[in-house]
């Protein structure tokens, strides 16, 4: 077999990443060890994804595998200890009325193989939802998502919201999607607008401080 | 004898398509100055098209649902109910000179729901009644294993696999034996006709064909009013190119990207199938129409979602064909590109000169003018964004910028990038003056 896992991985080889899993855990080798080669792996992914060597298949088949190889090694991994340290927090979510999820998902990959604990709340996501989950994480980052031009007001009105439960003032919100530009970031009064994935995992690094 | 139509060449073709286009049969207008402002605006868009120089650069303004925002009612009512629909289209029509005119481009609320259609979202249904937009629910409605059951019998999978997930009302035929091949059809079908599903499916649909009449006769009414008020229609079939049918439609994104790695030859073969169908199925529309001018929205080719090695791969060659088939009818494929193809613009310049019209999104207008400018007319580039956020000031401005870069030697139509849901009446005035007032050549 040819190859390490990070690198099959990296490289998308699905079958061949599968039985070179197989055969390590079989070989009583520690899955914690298997378990930061996948990270290793899925942050190459990340990186060509930036680079624009790979696309949104990619992407995709990327997570498709390694959904198969956590179903494999979660079994062998006992709970609690090895937590790898994470950035910090960062919540995103597409805007009501929006039920477009492929830049979401897009974000939430690219944020969490760069390092920060994502809290998706999924599409449609009511005001509500939003102010809440600011609330409980104490997030000091909130990416907004939207496709489509109603996602325009649903965004101004989730700042709003926001703004008025008092949770805007140390809360940075970047904005993003199909039809957003820097335009509707200033109509919506958030903080930021990002062009891809990459400016969202750019923005929050900022914002956090980190290179 | 005359020269049979298979027997022209695609120029004769759409110079016939054209003719029929220019003076339309049946048409009364409501006056003569009608009458030549409908020939004026047609022969605008036929000159932009052909990549002549018109008197000035044509402008239209997709209605989409903005129909019935700029009406005052929201969109629900407009689904639901005709008469208010039509109410809505007049003013639209009567308010926007712009120099091409369809009809309303919505669904019926009614209809889809009776048939409880399930790849829609809508206000009213799925949605909260204060929504501008349908949306678009994307599901495996083909399952990976299924390719080769599409590639021998589209129709069957249409019938037993695609039509019982997409709508509710047709869930019996997923149980039914396949209605291909001849021998003991009539059998088959007299025990459909006693079976409870069935029945209650004759019924549902006979329901949802009762509205659906109701539907199309003000959808036509609409278009009617369009013609004799002097708008030209644009858009006389439609097609989704062979990617998109499967991307967007049948397999969705997450189903497609697994194809393009599990099983590329399969999805391959499937494209290169549906192709002649495609073209046959917009062809009709436009000789049903009698507008030559394909509609094709495009979505997951663009410079975002795959690489510029899987379009040359997945996405052109057979998207290709299918406007050289379409071409070769003598009909004009329209493309609205969602998004952006700043990349692709080297590729999709090897057609026949002057023979397709690309609406670009946001694409580099420019870049597009640069690259395109001596092959095919374009058009596009005002934003939905831009449109709900500017000033008529800056959106006039903009335009006059447009006009001056890719208006030059004609094959440019000044156009939104996609249609919109509302936005500011004297942003869309502000694109129709900078036509007339930037556009004369």
């Amino acid at each position: 077999m040819s190859g390490d896992l990070v690198n099959l991985l990296a490289d998308l080889k699905e079958e061949e990443v599968l039985a070179l899993l197989k055969k390590k855990l079989a070989a009583g080798e520690d899955p914690y060890k298997i378990l930061d080669e996948t990270s290793a792996g899925m942050a190459i992914v990340g990186k060509r994804f930036a680079a624009g060597e790979y696309f949104l298949p990619e992407l995709v088949y990327s997570g498709e595998v390694l959904k198969q190889v956590n179903a494999i090694l979660k079994p062998k991994l006992s709970q609690g200890n090895k937590e790898t340290k994470k950035i910090g927090k960062v919540v995103i979510g597409t805007v009501a009325g929006d039920i477009h999820d492929i830049g979401l998902n897009i974000v939430e990959f690219m944020l969490d193989v760069n390092g920060f604990e994502v809290t998706n709340l999924g599409v449609d996501v009511p005001i509500e939802k939003f102010v809440e989950a600011v609330r409980k994480t104490k997030t000091p980052v909130l990416g907004l998502s939207g496709f489509l031009t109603p996602a325009f007001d649903a965004m101004k009105e989730t700042v709003e919201a926001l703004e008025k439960a008092g949770l805007r003032k140390n809360l940075k919100i970047m904005i993003g999607g199909g039809q957003m530009d820097d335009e509707v970031r200033k109509y919506a009064k958030a903080d930021a607008y990002g062009k891809d994935a990459m400016a969202a995992v750019s923005l929050s690094k900022q914002w956090y401080g980190v290179k | 004898m005359a020269k049979q139509w298979s027997e022209f060449t695609r120029e004769e073709k759409r110079e016939e398509r054209f003719k029929r286009w220019l003076s339309p049969a049946g048409v009364n207008f409501n006056s003569p100055e009608a009458g030549k402002k409908y020939r004026a605006k047609a022969t605008r868009l036929m000159k932009a098209i052909k990549m002549e120089v018109p008197d000035r650069v044509p402008v239209t303004i997709p209605s989409g649902t903005y129909v019935a925002y700029h009406a005052g009612i929201d969109l629900k009512t407009a689904m639901y109910n005709p008469e208010e629909l039509k109410k809505a289209w007049l003013k639209f029509l009567q308010d926007f000179d712009q120099d091409a005119a369809d009809g309303p481009g919505m669904f019926s609320g009614m209809v889809n729901e009776t048939l409880d259609y399930k790849v829609y979202k809508w206000p009213g249904h799925g949605l909260s009644d204060d929504r501008t937009l349908p949306q678009f629910v994307e599901e495996e409605y083909m399952k990976a294993d299924e390719y080769d059951l599409f590639i021998k019998d589209h129709f069957d999978f249409g019938l037993r696999y695609f039509l019982p997930r997409a709508w509710g009302a047709f869930e019996p035929f997923a149980a039914a034996p396949s209605f291909t091949g001849w021998q003991g059809l009539p059998m088959r079908l007299l025990a459909m006709s006693n079976d409870p599903a069935f029945q209650k499916f004759f019924k549902t649909i006979q329901k949802a064909g009762r509205e659906y009449a109701k539907w199309q006769q003000t959808i036509i009414e609409c278009r009617k009013t369009a013609r004799e008020a002097g708008f030209p229609a644009w858009s006389g079939g439609v097609a989704l190119a062979p990617f998109d049918t499967f991307a967007d439609m049948l397999r969705g994104t997450r189903g497609i990207a697994m194809d393009m790695f599990r099983q590329p030859e399969k999805l391959l073969e499937a494209l290169e199938m549906i192709t002649p169908y495609s073209i046959k199925s917009a062809v009709a529309g436009t000789d049903a129409s009698g507008c030559p001018m394909v509609f094709i929205p495009m979505h997951k080719g663009d410079d975002s979602f795959m690489s510029l090695k899987q379009f040359e791969k997945f996405y052109w060659p057979t998207f290709r064909k299918l406007l050289l088939g379409i071409v070769d009818e003598g009909c004009v494929p329209v493309m609205v590109i969602d998004g952006c193809y700043n990349t692709r613009l080297e590729i999709i310049k090897d057609l026949p000169r002057a023979s397709v019209v690309w609406i670009l999104e946001q694409t580099d207008m420019f870049k597009a003018k640069k690259i395109l400018g001596d092959s095919a007319c374009i058009g596009g580039n005002i934003t939905a964004a831009q449109l709900l956020t500017q000033t008529p000031q800056a959106i006039k401005e903009r335009c006059r910028k447009l006009i001056e870069v890719c208006g030059e030697n004609g094959g440019y139509i000044l156009s939104l990038g996609s249609s919109i849901d509302r936005c500011n009446p004297a942003n869309l005035q502000a694109i129709i003056e900078a036509a007339k007032e930037y556009g004369v050549y």
